[in-house]
C-alpha cells in the first residue's frame, strides 16, 4: 500500500477555521419565506415557498407540507417542476412589462383627438370613423413602436373605446379572453366580472384548446371529472395514451413510477418514444391518431372472452346497473338490413305514453317477466314535477317494483347493418346478426334490441381474431401497425386485472388523442373498455384525462363572483371555437365539411358547411354566438319593449317573430358586416394571439388587420344561410393586454398594462390533479407600475363608469340571447331536430330557439357593483351542476370577514380587493365549508330520493379561510357539485358518488352511455363508437406545390414551456435548444438533406415558420413534433419565402369544427361554457419542410 | 477501525423523469451570477449521450481521476509535483466548446424597438462577447435523444453492436442520469490542488473548495473525472457543488434533493472505515463496487458504534446513520451503485439503475433478457463492467414488483416469484417497496444537524450573522 492518509483525504473538523464557508452560507440565508404558486395553465397547482432577501425574490423551492392522504399512498410532495422553479427569473428580467404601453401611432392619434374633443368617447369616435387613421395603427400592430405611457392615459383610451362600442354597436361587441381560471381564480374573475357587468362576452378556453374531451359529456353528461393523481397509485393496470405524464404532468409522474413497485403494470401507447415510455412494461408504438382502431379491437376481445365465452359476474352486474347497455333501441328497416335508431321510450308504448315526460323515459326489459318498464333515473324523472325518482335503484319508476334489466335479447335474430370504413377511407357497411324482439308500439310493430346486442354486432365480437373485418385484432393492424397478438394480450390483461381487482384498470389520456378531429370516437372506444370492465367510478380505475382541465374546486361561488351572477343574469358566455372560426374568417377558406368528415350519406344533412351548421346551432339555441344580432342588443331591447308596451313576455314573442320574418337577423349569419365585428378585445392571463390563436395568421389578417402569411384563398362556398362576403380585415378596434411579460400577444396589442406576477398578488389555486386549495400571496409588492388583475379591472371599471355616466345617464335594457342550458329543464326541450328556418315550426324562445332575457344595465354603477358582492347571492343562493342552496348565513358571515359596503343604504359584502374576493370564494362554497356542503347534499337528496347528507358527517364545522391555506394547503371536502368522493385515506376518483350512492349520471338514461341516439349521431353513423378514417393531406388540401418534405405536424405539450409561458425564460431556453425547433426522424431529415440544428422553413397554406431542426431516432417517420407553444419573438429569422418574420406553431394551423359536437337542447347535448360544443382540433396539420441555407434576421 | 461520517445521496433512476427541476433550483441558488453562467453543479443527462461537458467520461482526453500506475494509485493527470511543474499550462482542461457559449437574448428590444417593417424579436446574444450569436450548443443539448446521431450514438458506454441497434426506431432506449459532485472519499480534485484549498469536511465528508484560499490553478477541474468543478472566470476561483451545506447543517436537504419532484433522491449518513478504504483503493477494477461497499459500516453494529463514538461522531449522527435511507439502498438492499467506480475516487453518490420496457412485442411480463437498456450498458456506467452486479439489482427491482403485485391480487405464485428473484423475505420486500414508493420527505432525507454549540456560543449568540462576526470569532 503506497497511498498514505495524504493531504487530500485529511478531513477538517474545525468549522470555525473554515471561514471561506461563509461565502455560500450568507447566500443561502433569507429574510422571509412566502407561500405562492404559478398561475399558469398546466394543472400542476403546486404550492411553493418564495424566498425573499433584502426585499428581492432570490429563488423558490416547493412547499412540502400537504396534508397526507393516507400512509399507503405516496405524499403530494414536492409538487413543482423545472418550469415553475425558473419563474423568479421573470420578476426582474428585461422581458418584464414594467409600465403601461400604447402603440405609438394610436397614442399620437389619441393625443390629437383629445385636443379636439373634451369627451373621450367623442375623441375615440373621431379616430374610429376615420378609416385611414384606424387602419394606420392596425397595420402597425406587431411591428414595434410601442410607447410608454401613464395609467391615466391608458385607462382613458380603454374606457372611451368600451363606452363607444356599447353605445354604437352594443355591449356584446366587447369580448375577453383569459384561459383556465383554476390556477388564479380571482385574476380570471376580475376581467370576467367586468365584462359580464357591462354585457360583454367571455370566450371559452377548454374546448378551444381542444382539451375538452367531447366524449365525457357524450357518455357521462359531465364536462370532465377525473381522479386526482394519487389515485393512479391505486390502479393495478395503467394504460397511457396521448399522455406523456413524465413530461407534462411532472409533479404527478411519481405516482405512476411508484405504483409500479406496488405491482402495477404499465402500457404506453405512443407513436414516438416519448419520455413516459420509460415507465412502461410494454411500449405500443401505434401509428399517430389511430387509437380508436386499437381500442375497438380491444373491446372486440373483451366482449368475446369476458361476455360471450364466459360469464364475468362483476362485469355483467356493473353494465346492467350503471350503463345503458340493457336499454332498448328501435331498429329501422333499411335496404341493407336493420339499422339502430332511437331509444325506445315510454311515449312509444301505449300503456306508458300518458306518463309525465314520457318521451324522456327510456325503457328496459325485465329479465324475470319480460315486460317493458321505465326505470328510475332517466332524464324524464330528473325534470319531473315529482322529485325523488331520479336515482339508480333497480326499481320501476312507475310501478315501484324491483326489476332486473335484461342485457341481451334472443327472441329473434335480425341482420344489422353497421358502419365501417376501409383502409382507403371508403364507406363499407358490414352486415351482422343480432338478437332482437318484435314489440308493439304506438307507431306499430317494431324490432327492438338492447344496446349490448347492437354493440356486440357492431364490434364483430365472436369473429375470428385473424379475420380482416371490423373490428377484429387483425383488422386494426392496417391502421395502427400493431400486430394482433399485442392487442389480444393487452385486452386480456386489462380485463383480467379489472375482474380480479374490482375495476382497478385505468387509462391515462391526454392531448395526443384528444386533439384529432375524431377524438370523440377514439375516446368513446377507449372508455368503452373501461365500462365493459366495470372500471369507472372505482378508485384506481377509469379514465384519467389530463389536458387543460383545471378544476375550480369551489365552482359555485367562483362562478357567481366571476360571471357577476350576484348582479345580473344570464352571462354572455361564448364557445371560442365557433367564435374564432367565424370571426377570423377561417370558415371562408374551406368548402363542405364532408370533404373530410366521412359519413354514410351526406345527403341526409341539409347543411354542408360547418359555418352553416354553426348558424343552425345558434338559431336553434344549441350554441351561443356573440354578437348575437345584427345591430345593438340595447337598441333591440328598446325596440321590442316599446312595441310590446313594456311587456317582456310579449316582447320576446315579437323578437321571435321578427327573427322568423327576417326583420331581425343573427350576427352569425352575417359575420363580415362591420356592424357585427368584435370591437374591443381584452386579453389577460394568457397569450391569446399566439399560443391560443389556432389559425394565428388568419387572426393577424382578419382580426388585427396587420401583416400576415396566409397563402390560402377563400373558396367562395355557396352558403345555405350565411351572407356572401369577402372576409373583412382588421375587425378589432382595440386590443388590450394585461401582461407581465412581452410575449407575442403583448407585441401585437394596442395597449399593454403591466400586470403583477404570481409572486406579487393574492389569489386562489386549485386543480383536478389533487384535492387541496392553496393560495398565491404577495411576496413582494407589484413591481414597478404593475398591479394585480383584480385591481387593474377595478381601475378599468372605475374609469368606465365615470366615462359612461355622461352617455348612459339612466339604466337601459339589454336583450340577452343564450343557448339552452345544461343542468336545466332545457335538457328536454328538443326531442327531435326541427328547424324553424325551414318552416318546420315556429321559433319559441327557450324551446326551439335561444332563450331571451332583458337584463338591466346601469353603466354608471359598474365600478360600485364590481367591488360589492350583490345581495342576490344572499337571497337566491348559488349552485353548480344542477345542485343549489341558500347562502344567507355565509353571506352574512362574509360581511364580517370582509367588511361591508353600502349601496343605496343597503349593507353588502365588500369584494374590493383580491384578498376579499378570495374569501368570498372560500366561504360560500361547499368544498371549503361543511355547513354549505350539508345544505347542498340536502338539495340533492330531495332531487334523488337517496340519503346523502352522511357524506359530510364529521365535517359540519369544517371551513377554510385564506389565512389557513396560507399556513398550509387544505383539502377540499365532499360536495354534490362533483361526482367523486374524498375523505380520510381516500383519493378522489370520479363517479364514485354515482356508483356508491346511486346518483344518476346527468345523461338521457341517467346511466353511462355507450349509445348516442341524437338524430345527428345516427345520421353521421356515430351512434356507436366506430372507426373513421384519418383526415389526410389530400382531403384537407393545405399543403402547396413545389418540393419539400411533407410531414404531419404534431404539437404536443413541451418540456421547456407551459404553453408559451417559460418558453422565453432564459433558463428554459438554455436547457433546451435556445429557440423554436421541430423534431424530425433521422430518415425524414436525411430525405430533406437536413442535419441536427439546421435552420429550416415549414410552411403550408396557412403560414410559415422558420426554426431549427432537432433530428432524433426517437421520432418515427412521417411526422414531426413542434412542442406547443413557442414564441415568434425569440430569435426568429425572416422567412425566405415571404420576406416577413417567421411565424409560430399556430401559423400553420387552422380550425375545423365537427358538426355533431354542435348538437343541443337534448339531454347531455345541451350547452354550457367550456362543457359542450365543437373543439378546436389541430392535429391534422400537414407541412412542407425545406432546409434553409441562409438565415436573415 | 477509523470510523468517519459521510453525507451521501441515492438517486433512484427508475423513478427519474428527466425534468431538470434539480438543475434549475440549484442554478437559481448558486450559479445565477456573473462567472457562473455555464456552471451546472447539478445537471441531468439523457443516456445514451455524451453528457455535460461533452464526453466527460473520456479520461483519455481529460485525464481525470486515478489510475494504477506502476502498481500504485496515482492521479491520471500526474502527481502534484508534476502538476506544479506545469502550473501555467494545463492541456487537459476542458475548453468552451466542451461546455457551451453561454447566451441570453436582447429581450428589451421587444419593448423598445421602433416601428419597423417587421415584427421585432429578442435575438440571441453571447454572454461572453455581448454580440449576436448563433446558438450551436447548450448544457443539455442532446436532451431526450435530440441530435441522436451526433450524441447518443457516440456514447462511450455503448458496445459496437448496441450502437448499430440503437439506430433502429423500435429498438431504442433512453434513461436519465442526474449528476452532481460525488463528494468522493478519495477526491482527485483535492489531491490535484496546488494550493491545498480543497478539503473534505470532517463532520460530514462534504468536499469544498475554500473560496478564500483558491488560487485559480484549475487543476481540480481536470483532475475531477466527473467534471464537477468549474472555474469562475469572473471571480478567479473554482466552484463546485457544496451539497448545500448551509442547508444540510440545519438538517435540510440540498436544493436538488428537496426539489426532486420524481422523489428519486434520498440523503442520509454513511459511516465508513477509513482504514479499510486505504486498503481497497487499489482493488482490481471488477471488484471495485464491492470494495467500495466494504468500506461502509453497519451502523447498528455495537462495535461500529463504539468506534464511531471514539472517533468523535455525535450520537445523533450515529442514530441518523442507522435510519439512513442511503444505507438501506446501498448496503442493506444492495440496490444502489456508484457512478464509474473505475475512476477510483470512491464516489459517495449512488444510483439505482433503471428498468426499461421489454423489447419483445406482445410481452408485458418483464424478464431481464428482454429489457431495452442492455445490461452491458448499465455495467459500463455503474459497475466498471461487472454485469452480474447490475443483473443482481435489476432482479431485485423485478422481485419487489412481482411480490407486491402478487400481494395486491392475492396471487401466491407472483409473490413466490418475487421472493426468488430478490432473495429476500416478505418483510424485506415490503420494506424495500415502502422505501421506494411511500417514503415521505422526512424519510427520504434523514440529515442530522451539525453541532455548533461550544465554549463561545454564549457570546456568539448575539453576534451570529453580523458581517464582522467572522473577525471577532477569530
Amino acid at each position: 500500500m503506497t497511498v498514505k492518509k495524504s493531504d487530500h483525504m485529511k478531513d477538517i473538523h474545525k468549522p470555525a477555521e473554515r471561514v471561506g464557508e461563509d461565502f455560500y452560507r450568507v447566500r443561502n440565508s433569507y429574510d422571509k419565506v412566502v407561500r405562492s404558486t404559478h398561475g399558469v395553465n398546466c394543472t400542476g397547482s403546486c404550492s411553493w415557498n418564495i424566498y425573499v432577501k433584502n426585499g428581492i425574490v432570490t429563488n423558490e423551492l416547493q412547499a412540502v407540507d400537504y396534508p397526507q392522504i393516507d400512509h399507503d399512498i405516496p405524499n403530494y410532495e414536492p409538487r413543482g417542476c423545472a418550469r415553475g422553479a425558473s419563474f423568479s427569473w421573470y420578476l426582474y428580467s428585461p422581458l418584464r412589462v414594467k409600465y403601461p404601453y400604447v402603440r405609438g401611432r394610436l397614442l399620437d392619434l389619441w393625443t390629437e383627438a383629445k385636443k379636439r374633443f373634451a369627451d373621450p368617447v367623442a375623441a375615440w369616435e373621431s379616430i374610429m370613423t376615420d378609416e385611414s387613421a384606424r387602419k394606420s395603427f392596425q397595420q402597425a400592430r406587431g411591428k414595434g413602436g410601442l410607447r410608454r405611457t401613464d395609467w391615466d392615459t391608458a385607462l382613458d383610451i380603454i374606457a372611451a373605446s368600451s363606452v363607444y362600442t356599447v353605445k354604437k354597436y352594443g355591449p356584446d361587441r366587447i369580448t375577453g379572453f383569459s384561459p383556465i381560471p383554476a390556477m388564479s381564480q380571482v385574476s380570471y374573475a376580475a376581467g370576467a366580472r367586468f365584462l359580464q357587468l357591462i354585457g360583454g362576452s367571455c370566450l371559452s378556453f377548454y374546448d378551444w384548446y381542444c382539451d375538452l374531451p367531447a366524449a365525457s359529456p357524450q357518455i357521462w353528461g359531465e364536462q370532465t371529472d377525473v381522479c386526482e393523481s394519487a389515485d393512479w397509485y391505486n390502479s393495478m393496470y395503467t394504460v397511457l395514451m396521448g399522455s406523456n405524464v413524465s413530461m407534462t404532468r411532472t409533479p404527478d409522474a411519481h405516482f405512476l413510477a411508484e405504483s409500479r413497485y406496488k405491482g402495477t403494470k404499465v402500457v404506453v401507447l405512443s407513436p414516438d418514444y416519448s419520455q413516459a415510455v420509460k415507465h412502461a412494461d410494454l411500449w405500443v408504438p401505434l401509428k399517430k391518431g389511430q387509437d380508436a382502431a386499437f381500442w375497438l379491437a380491444v373491446n372486440n376481445v373483451i366482449i368475446n372472452e369476458f361476455y360471450n365465452k364466459k360469464d364475468t359476474p362483476y362485469f355483467r352486474e356493473y353494465v346492467k346497473k350503471y350503463t345503458d347497455l340493457p336499454f332498448l333501441v328501435k331498429l329501422e328497416a333499411s335496404k341493407d338490413g336493420f339499422r339502430a335508431g332511437r331509444y325506445l321510450r315510454a311515449s312509444d308504448i301505449d300503456a306508458l305514453a300518458g306518463e309525465e315526460n314520457a318521451a324522456w323515459k327510456m325503457l328496459l326489459m325485465d329479465e324475470t317477466t319480460g315486460s317493458l318498464y321505465s326505470p328510475k333515473g332517466t332524464i324524464g324523472y330528473r325534470w319531473a314535477k315529482e322529485k325523488g325518482k331520479w336515482n339508480l335503484e333497480d326499481t320501476d319508476g312507475i310501478e315501484g317494483l324491483e326489476r332486473i334489466p335484461m342485457l341481451s335479447l334472443s327472441d329473434e335474430e335480425v341482420i344489422l347493418s353497421t358502419d365501417g370504413y376501409d383502409a382507403g377511407g371508403g364507406y363499407a357497411p358490414v352486415k351482422r346478426k343480432a338478437g332482437a324482439k318484435r314489440i308493439k308500439t304506438v307507431q306499430g310493430d317494431v324490432y327492438v334490441a338492447t344496446v349490448f346486442d347492437i354493440l356486440k354486432a357492431n364490434l364483430g365480437a365472436g369473429a375470428d381474431y385473424y379475420e380482416n373485418s371490423p373490428y377484429t385484432p387483425a383488422w386494426q393492424q392496417q391502421f395502427t401497425g400493431i400486430e394482433p397478438e399485442t392487442v389480444i394480450k393487452v385486452a386480456r390483461e386489462f380485463a383480467e386485472n379489472a375482474e380480479k381487482t374490482g375495476g382497478r384498470s385505468m387509462i391515462i389520456i391526454g392531448a395526443g388523442v384528444n386533439q384529432w378531429y375524431h377524438s370523440d370516437l377514439s375516446y368513446r372506444a377507449a372508455i368503452m373498455a373501461l365500462m365493459l370492465t366495470g372500471s369507472v367510478g372505482v378508485n384506481g380505475g377509469g379514465l384519467a384525462h389530463y389536458v387543460g382541465q383545471e378544476k375550480v374546486a369551489m365552482l359555485s361561488s367562483w362562478s357567481a363572483l366571476a360571471m357577476a351572477g350576484d348582479w345580473c343574469k344570464p352571462p354572455r358566455l361564448q364557445n371560442a371555437p365557433s367564435f374564432w372560426y367565424i370571426h377570423s374568417d377561417q370558415f371562408r377558406y374551406e368548402g363542405s365539411v364532408f370533404d373530410y368528415f366521412a359519413v354514410p350519406d351526406k345527403e341526409k344533412f341539409k347543411e354542408q358547411h360547418s359555418a352553416d351548421f354553426n348558424a343552425k346551432a345558434v338559431r336553434l339555441g344549441w350554441l351561443p354566438f356573440y354578437p348575437q344580432f345584427c345591430g345593438s342588443s340595447i337598441d333591440a331591447a328598446e325596440e321590442v319593449l316599446t312595441e310590446a308596451d313594456g311587456d317582456k313576455a310579449k316582447a320576446m314573442k315579437i323578437t321571435a317573430s321578427k327573427l322568423k320574418k327576417g326583420e331581425m337577423k343573427f350576427a352569425a349569419e352575417d359575420p363580415d358586416n362591420p356592424k357585427n365585428f368584435p370591437r374591443v378585445w381584452y386579453i389577460w392571463r394568457g397569450n391569446a394571439i399566439s399560443s391560443s390563436a389556432k389559425g394565428h395568421e388568419y387572426f393577424l389578417k382578419h382580426i388585427l388587420g396587420t401583416d400576415h402569411s396566409v397563402h390560402a384563398e377563400e373558396t367562395g362556398f355557396g352558403f345555405e344561410n350565411i351572407k356572401d362576403a369577402k372576409g373583412a380585415e382588421g375587425k378589432v378596434d382595440l386590443v388590450v393586454d394585461l401582461n407581465f411579460r412581452m410575449d407575442t400577444s403583448a407585441v401585437y396589442s394596442d395597449i399593454i398594462l403591466p400586470a403583477a406576477t404570481w409572486y406579487e398578488k393574492n389569489d386562489l389555486n386549485t386543480s383536478d390533479m389533487h384535492t387541496f386549495v392553496h393560495p398565491l400571496t404577495e411576496a413582494v409588492p407589484p413591481l414597478w407600475e404593475s398591479a394585480g388583475d383584480w385591481e387593474i379591472f377595478r381601475r378599468i371599471a372605475e374609469k368606465f363608469s365615470e366615462t359612461a355616466s355622461a352617455h348612459f345617464p339612466k339604466p337601459v335594457y339589454d336583450l340577452v340571447a343564450t343557448p339552452l342550458a345544461h343542468d336545466s329543464p332545457d335538457e328536454i326541450a328538443q326531442e327531435n331536430v326541427t328547424d324553424w328556418k325551414y318552416g318546420h315550426e315556429d321559433p319559441v324562445p327557450g324551446k326551439t330557439m335561444p332563450k331571451l332575457t332583458f337584463v338591466e344595465r346601469d353603466y354608471g354603477k359598474i365600478h360600485e357593483k364590481y367591488i360589492t358582492l350583490g345581495k342576490s347571492i344572499r337571497e337566491n343562493g348559488i349552485g353548480a351542476h344542477g345542485v343549489s342552496w341558500n347562502s344567507g348565513e355565509e353571506y352574512d358571515d362574509l360581511k364580517k370577514i370582509n367588511g361591508s359596503r353600502y349601496m343605496e343604504g343597503e349593507e353588502m359584502a365588500d369584494v374590493s380587493t383580491a384578498l376579499k374576493a378570495s374569501s368570498a370564494i372560500l366561504r360560500l362554497a361547499p368544498e371549503g365549508n361543511g355547513q354549505v356542503s350539508l345544505k347542498a347534499f340536502r338539495d340533492l337528496e330531495a332531487k334523488t330520493g337517496r340519503p346523502l347528507a352522511h357524506l359530510v358527517e364529521g365535517y359540519e364545522e369544517y371551513s377554510v379561510s385564506f389565512d389557513e391555506i396560507t399556513r398550509q394547503p387544505r383539502r377540499i371536502i365532499n360536495s354534490p357539485c362533483w361526482s367523486g368522493k374524498v375523505g380520510k385515506g381516500r383519493a378522489y376518483a370520479p363517479f364514485t358518488l354515482n356508483v356508491e350512492d346511486l346518483v344518476p349520471w346527468r345523461t338521457l338514461t341517467g346511466r353511462q352511455q355507450f349509445y348516442l341516439d341524437h338524430e345527428m349521431y345516427i345520421q353521421a353513423g356515430e351512434n356507436l363508437p366506430v372507426y373513421k378514417p384519418e383526415l389526410d393531406m389530400e382531403m384537407l388540401g393545405e399543403t402547396e406545390g413545389g418540393d419539400g418534405l411533407v410531414l404531419n405536424l404534431l404539437t404536443p405539450h413541451g418540456k421547456w414551456n407551459i404553453h408559451s409561458t417559460y418558453f422565453d425564460n432564459e433558463r428554459m431556453l438554455t436547457l433546451s435548444r435556445g429557440g423554436q425547433c421541430v423534431w424530425l426522424s433521422e430518415k425524414d431529415a436525411e430525405k430533406a438533406g437536413i442535419t441536427d440544428n439546421d435552420w429550416l422553413e415549414m410552411s403550408n397554406k396557412n403560414g410559415n415558420v422558420v426554426c431549427r431542426a432537432v433530428v432524433s431516432v426517437r421520432i418515427p417517420e412521417g411526422m414531426c413534433l413542434m412542442y406547443h407553444a413557442p414564441e415568434r419573438t425569440i430569435d426568429v429569422p425572416l422567412s425566405p419565402s415571404t420576406g416577413k418574420r417567421g411565424g409560430v406553431h399556430n401559423s400553420l394551423s387552422r380550425v375545423r369544427l365537427k358538426p355533431t359536437l354542435m348538437a343541443g337542447g337534448y339531454g347531455q347535448f345541451t350547452y354550457y361554457f367550456n362543457y359542450w360544443g365543437p373543439i378546436g382540433v389541430n392535429r391534422e396539420t400537414f407541412v412542407k419542410i425545406r432546409k434553409l441555407n441562409e438565415v436573415r434576421y | 477501525m477509523d470510523v468517519r461520517a459521510q453525507l451521501s445521496m441515492v438517486l433512484h433512476l427508475d423513478k427519474c423523469i428527466g425534468c431538470h427541476t434539480c438543475s434549475v433550483t440549484c442554478k437559481n441558488l448558486w450559479t445565477n451570477r456573473k462567472g457562473t453562467e455555464y456552471m451546472w453543479w447539478n445537471n441531468v443527462e439523457t443516456r445514451p449521450g455524451t453528457g455535460y461537458p461533452k464526453n466527460w467520461e473520456d479520461q483519455g482526453k481529460f485525464r481525470g481521476g486515478w489510475e494504477i500506475k506502476n502498481g500504485s494509485l496515482s492521479l491520471k493527470s500526474g502527481s502534484k509535483w508534476g502538476i506544479l511543474s506545469r502550473i501555467f499550462h494545463n492541456p487537459d482542461q476542458p475548453v468552451m466548446k466542451d461546455y457551451y457559449e453561454p447566451f441570453t437574448y436582447d429581450y428589451a428590444n421587444l419593448t423598445d424597438a421602433p416601428e419597423s417593417a417587421n415584427q421585432p424579436i429578442a435575438r440571441a446574444k453571447s454572454r461572453i462577447t455581448g454580440e449576436s450569436m448563433n446558438i450551436e450548443a447548450g448544457p443539455n443539448w442532446d436532451d431526450d435523444l435530440g441530435g441522436s446521431r451526433e450524441y447518443a450514438a457516440k456514447d462511450p458506454n455503448l458496445t459496437e453492436e448496441d450502437r448499430v441497434l440503437f439506430g433502429e426506431f423500435e429498438k431504442i432506449f433512453m434513461m436519465y442520469l442526474p449528476r452532481l459532485c460525488n463528494h468522493c472519499l478519495n477526491p482527485a480534485c483535492a489531491a490535484a490542488c496546488p494550493s491545498g484549498s480543497i478539503y473534505k469536511r470532517g463532520e460530514d465528508g462534504i468536499v469544498l473548495n475554500d473560496q478564500e484560499k483558491c488560487r485559480a490553478w484549475r487543476y481540480c477541474v481536470s483532475a475531477c473525472p466527473y467534471k464537477k468543478i468549474y472555474y469562475n472566470w469572473d471571480r478567479g476561483k473554482s466552484e463546485k457543488c457544496i451539497f448545500c451545506y448551509p442547508k444540510s447543517e440545519n438538517g435540510e436537504p440540498s436544493a436538488c434533493a428537496h426539489s426532486c419532484v420524481g422523489r428519486i433522491r434520498y440523503t442520509g449518513v454513511l459511516l465508513y472505515d477509513y482504514d479499510r478504504l486505504i486498503q481497497v483503493l487499489e482493488a482490481p477494477e471488477e471488484t471495485l463496487v464491492e470494495a467500495l461497499k466494504s468500506c461502509i459500516l453497519d451502523p447498528s453494529d455495537p462495535e461500529v458504534k463504539r468506534h464511531a463514538k471514539k472517533a468523535g461522531i455525535e450520537p445523533d449522527w450515529i442514530q441518523a446513520a442507522e435510519n439512513s435511507p442511503v444505507y438501506a439502498f446501498v448496503k442493506e438492499f444492495g440496490l444502489a451503485l456508484p457512478l464509474h467506480p473505475e475512476f477510483r475516487t470512491f464516489p459517495m453518490v449512488f444510483y439505482v439503475p433503471s428498468l426499461s420496457p421489454v423489447l419483445r412485442k406482445a410481452e408485458t411480463d418483464m424478464t431481464m433478457e428482454n429489457f431495452r437498456i442492455p445490461v452491458k450498458y448499465l455495467a459500463s456506467v455503474f459497475t466498471a463492467g461487472n454485469e452480474a452486479a447490475v443483473e443482481d439489482t435489476l432482479k431485485k427491482l423485478l422481485g419487489i414488483r412481482s411480490y407486491m403485485r402478487g400481494k395486491e391480487l392475492a396471487d401466491k405464485e407472483l409473490m413466490e416469484k418475487g421472493i426468488s428473484l430478490s432473495g429476500w423475505n416478505g418483510r424485506e420486500l415490503e420494506k424495500a417497496y415502502r422505501l421506494t414508493s411511500l417514503t415521505n420527505f422526512t424519510g427520504r432525507f434523514v440529515i442530522p444537524k451539525t453541532r455548533r454549540e461550544n465554549g463561545s456560543s454564549y457570546e456568539m449568540q448575539g453576534a451570529e450573522g453580523f458581517l464582522d462576526h467572522g473577525k471577532n470569532k477569530r
